[in-house]
Order: C-alpha cells, then structure tokens, then sequence
C-alpha cells in the first residue's frame, strides 16, 4: 500500500517531504523516508504520486512490493 | 500572461537602460558614495543619476557593484537543497554544477544552523556585507527554510543586507514574503523567453502538483519568470538576471533575453559560460554541449552591453561560499568550528573597518582620475590585460600564487573590466609547475600583458614568448591606475618603435566551477 524510498539514489534534497498530503515522508540522519502506513500512493489528493513527481532522480520513489497496493476506502 | 507592467510604467525603479552601476564600460567604479563631484566619470549616468535609495542598495555588494566587489564579501548558506525544476546543465545527484561545486554535496544547514554561521562569520571578517541564500536547490522551492533564515538574520544583524536566487518557478507567490523580510536582491536564472529554446534546456518542472515535460513547461516557467521580475521591479525590489551562455542553444536568444528583462526592470544581466563536463554527469555534459570561449562570452556580452547593465564579474560561486568573490573561506567555517565558537555580533567595530574601506575606495578613484588624465588623445586602440589580486583593488599577489586573473580592457579613455579566468596555482610549494603554464598562458591568451606584484624568472620568460608581457613595475598600485599607466608605456613603446603592436587570439575559460579543485 506504499510507495518507498531507495536510499541509494536518494540525494536527501528534501523536495518530496513537504508535497507528501499526508506528512508520510521524514527525514533521518539526512536521508528521507516513507511511512508505509501513512502512505495513500496520493490515492484520492492528486492524480500522480507526489514524491515520484517532483524526485529529481528518476527510479528512488517506488512501489513497495512487501505491501499490497493501496486501495482507496 | 497579460502583463501589468508592461514597458515599465508602474515601475519605481529606473528601467536599465537608464542607470550604470560600476560593471564594465566607461562608468566602471565612478566614485564610491552618492553626491557631488563625481561629474567624470564618462558621459553616461553614474551613481549621481541615481535614485539614492537604490545607490545605497548596490554600493556595498559585491555581486551589484564592480567596485564593491573587490572590497566586501559575501557568504552564501546552503539552507535550500530541494529544486522544482530540471536544467540539462544540472545534475542533481551532487549540487548545481553551475552554481556550486560539483561532486560535493555542501553542508545542508537548519536555519538555526545557518544563523550561527554568518554572525560567526560577520563577526571574523567585517567586510562581509551580504547574506544570500542560493541553493544548492531553489530558495523558493524550499520557502519555510528560506524565510525561517532570514526574518531571525533580520532581528539579529540587522546591517547585513539579505539576497536569495531562483529559477523563478514560484516567484509570483512569495513576492510578498521578500517585501516583508526586507530582502533587497533578487537573482533569478533565467535562460530564455521563448518556450521552443526552453525545452532544449529544461526536461521538465513541477508546477501545481504535476510534472510537466517539454514545450508546455518551458511556457509555464518564462511565464512565471517574467511576472515574477514585474512583480519585483514594482515593489523596488532590485533584480539581477543570470544566463547560463550555452553555445548553439541560446547564444544569440540571449539578446532577446536581455531586451525583455530590460524590459521589466531588471537592474543587472549576468552572462555567464556554461560549465560543462562528461564528468558531472549532467545531460549536456553526457551529450558533449560545450562551453563558450573566451571570445564567444565577450561576443554576447558586448552584444548585450548596449541594452543593460551587464555583470562580468560573477564567479558562479558554490553555495556555502564564503568570502570575497574570488576567494572561499567556508572551510574555516565548517559546523563542527561553528558549533565551537562563542560568537559576540559587534556592530560597531564591524562599522569601523567598513570606514576604512570606503578611505580606500575613494583614493582608487582619486589614482584612476590622474592616470586618465595623463592619457594621450584615443584614437580606438583597445588592449586586454590580466590582473593578479587579492582584494582591495590592488595589484598585490604573485603570479605563482593567483589562482585567478582579473581581466580588463584598457584603451586611453578607461578601463572596463570584462571578467575574470581561473587558473591553477603555478606555484606549487616553492616550485614552478611546468605543465601549468602553458594553461595559465591559454586562459589568458587574449591578453598583452599581466599585471603581478612579483613573478619569477622562468613563468617570465614563458609569458613573453607566448606574446604576453610580464609586468611587475605597477606591485601594489590600484588597478586601474596600473593598467591606465602601462597602457601609456606601451603607447609610447611602440610610438618608439622599440615594439611592434600584434593583434591577440582567442581564450580558452577553464571548465569546473570555482575552486573546482
Ligand atoms: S525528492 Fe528524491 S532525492 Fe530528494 S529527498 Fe526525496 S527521495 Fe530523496
Ligand atoms: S505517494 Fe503520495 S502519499 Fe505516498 S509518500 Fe509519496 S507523496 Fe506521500
Ligand atoms: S554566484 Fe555570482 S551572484 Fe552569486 S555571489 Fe557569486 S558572484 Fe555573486
């Protein structure tokens, strides 16, 4: 039900954290992360994933296959 | 977009065309202060032609004014990592290749962080005089981090002037905010006006919660940028336009470029090379795009010359840089020293040594003002010349040890000063480096002579086979005084006939940013 971050491309440049609609995206040590929990794939606010769509680096916001996809309520 | 500004009419500022500050041409350093007696200074307007307020604006900063430039210093803090566009010329896994120095990502700092930063700096060099928030992403792309920096810099050192850069995306929506920080300088980068050259530059931005790719995005970003820039000028807001000069992509749309900001207002055009290299990783870099030569900058700036107030002596410095331009000393300022330090903000003695300088500005001036006047008639004769320095306007440093050259034009009637070429150190720990020289003589194989307090016998040699005439008679004179009195020589020389005068050829402008070492 969730997008994740792949920390070996993750620049840490913050742009994805303050356009996530539902603060699911923190930072640690520099590097930024994904609740998968408070993950919505921006299902219902926009109609593309927010982090993917402003990530400079192609490929680091992806599907977490170890969650199904999510599905609106 | 229906402009609401058009040709300038709302504007407080004067457009462009109507004001000089002291970047190259006739009016390069005229003075130093506002008021009287300055009437020498060429035949078109100087800092007396000049609303006051705005003379008081650019005075003391080292990116608006020539002069101010080898006096005050600058520092940049590296608060804004997160960008909303994408430039062919960027690449984003390290800082902007452009801006800052590529493959090291710079310190990213809280605004707490940044704070302690410059009131540790502002406290251990007083010529420090502005503050700028310049990336290494977009200022407005991360506006909580940008403005959190600058309303406490507002509170605690009120005497620091306040800057940011943007690409300009979300300009429109945070003119209020600059107006309310009390920032005085805006830089926005802009590329182009016409969406068909924007898309050669920018893949994509990310606008209104979208990414969108190609033509409709460069549409979208000139628009942005253009109201942004109306939006500025009629709130007195000084702008300065930077160009990325990228050979057969926007070489000759930047005259178009320079006569739309012109336009709305903008107060200064910097045109400056593309930097790029297959290493940075970057699209052009990958492609092969190639920068622009010496020549070709010149060609485009002198293009431009006519229509605005262009800047030549931007050193596209990273975005922690601290120090004179030309110079970095954020490595005394790290966050571990900073952390460390017990900072004391003392405004007066910070005023003090600013007194000093402005002393030493008005007696350049006085020393440029005798040397003209010793001049002989100008018949057109222009020649370049290279300049070693360290600051304070002065022919002070060692050829083996600049690490850059000041470059300026000389002909009877004035100096202007064109730009500057970075160089690596010829010197290296007592010893020539014999394979640096034949670099240096490129970056400065325009020139007919360089001036240097000191240089040694072999590199003297060298430069004089190569056509350029070492010069060591002026150490520790003013610039421009220097060039005008050697210019005279020269004249005089060949009137002699003891020498021969010979056209120069082109220069090579060494690629990786600033201190790219
Ligand atoms: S936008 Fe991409 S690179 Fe930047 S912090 Fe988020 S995941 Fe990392
Ligand atoms: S997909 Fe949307 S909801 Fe999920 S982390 Fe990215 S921005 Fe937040
Ligand atoms: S990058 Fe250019 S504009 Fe910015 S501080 Fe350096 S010289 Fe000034």
């Amino acid at each position: 039900m969730a997008y994740k971050i792949d920390d070996t491309f993750c620049t840490g440049c913050s742009a994805c954290e303050p356009e996530c609609p539902n603060q699911a995206i923190y930072e640690k040590s520099g590097m930024f992360y994904i609740k998968p929990d408070k993950c919505t794939e921006c299902i219902g606010s926009f109609d593309d994933p927010q982090c993917v769509s402003v990530c400079p680096i192609d490929d680091t916001c992806i599907i977490d296959t170890d969650y199904p996809r999510y599905v609106a309520a | 977009m229906a402009s609401m500004f058009e040709g300038g009419t709302v504007s407080k500022l004067k457009p462009i065309g109507g004001i000089k500050v002291e970047v190259a041409g006739q009016s390069s350093g005229c003075g130093t202060t506002g008021g009287a007696g300055k009437s020498s200074c060429g035949s078109s307007a100087g800092p007396d032609d000049m609303p006051p307020e705005i003379w008081e604006k650019v005075k003391n900063h080292p990116c608006y004014s020539e002069e101010a430039h080898h006096h005050y210093a600058r520092m940049h803090v590296a608060v804004a990592p997160a960008c909303n566009i994408q430039c062919h010329y960027c690449n984003r896994k390290y800082d902007c290749s452009n801006e800052s120095r590529p493959g090291v990502v710079s310190q990213k700092l809280t605004p707490d962080q940044a704070v302690k930063k410059v009131l540790a700096v502002a406290s251990e060099i007083p010529q420090m005089t502005v503050l700028g928030i310049a990336g290494p992403g977009d200022a407005l792309a991360n506006p909580a981090k940008t403005f959190e920096t600058f309303a406490r810099l507002q509170q605690e050192a009120p005497d620091i002037k306040l800057c940011l850069s943007t690409n300009g995306l979300m300009l429109p929506d945070y003119v209020d905010e600059i107006v309310k920080y009390n920032v005085d300088h805006v830089t926005i980068t802009i590329n182009m006006v016409d969406a068909a050259v924007g898309e050669k530059i920018y893949p994509w931005i990310f606008y209104d919660h979208k990414r969108i790719h190609g033509r409709e995005a460069a549409q979208i970003l000139t628009e942005r940028q253009m109201l942004g820039l109306e939006m500025l000028t009629a709130r007195g807001i000084l702008t300065k336009i930077n160009s990325v000069l990228i050979p057969g992509i926007n070489d000759k749309h930047l005259i178009e470029v320079n006569r739309e900001v012109k336009k709305r207002g903008a107060f200064l055009h910097n045109i400056m090379p593309l930097i790029s290299e297959a290493e940075h990783g970057t699209v052009y870099g990958l492609t092969g795009q190639r920068g622009p030569s010496a020549q070709e900058l010149k060609e485009v700036q002198d293009a431009c010359a006519g229509g605005a107030n262009l800047m030549r002596h931007c050193r596209q410095c990273r975005a922690d840089a601290v120090g004179l331009l030309g110079e970095d000393r954020s490595d005394e300022f790290t966050q571990d020293k900073v952390d460390k330090m017990e900072v004391v903000y003392d405004l007066d003695r910070r005023r003090e040594y600013q007194q000093k300088v402005e002393a030493q500005r008005e007696a350049q001036v006085t020393a440029r003002k005798a040397a003209l006047a010793a001049q002989q008639p100008d018949d057109g004769m222009k020649v370049l010349v290279a300049v070693a320095t360290k600051g304070e306007g002065k022919i002070n440093e060692h050829f083996g040890h600049a690490h850059e050259f000041q470059i300026y034009e000389v002909s009877a009637s004035g100096t202007a000063f064109i730009g500057h070429r970075r160089v690596d150190h010829y010197c290296q720990g007592g010893w020539g480096e014999d394979d640096v020289l034949p670099s240096i003589v490129t970056a400065i194989n325009d020139c007919h002579a360089v001036l240097v307090s000191k240089i040694g016998a072999c590199p003297r040699d060298e430069l004089k086979e190569a056509g350029i005439e070492p010069v060591d008679a002026y150490a520790f004179e003013y610039i421009e005084k220097a060039a005008l009195s050697w210019f005279m020589d020269y004249r005089a020389r060949i009137a002699k006939g003891e020498i021969v005068h010979k056209e120069r050829g082109d220069a090579a402008i060494r690629q990786g940013a600033y201190l790219a070492a």
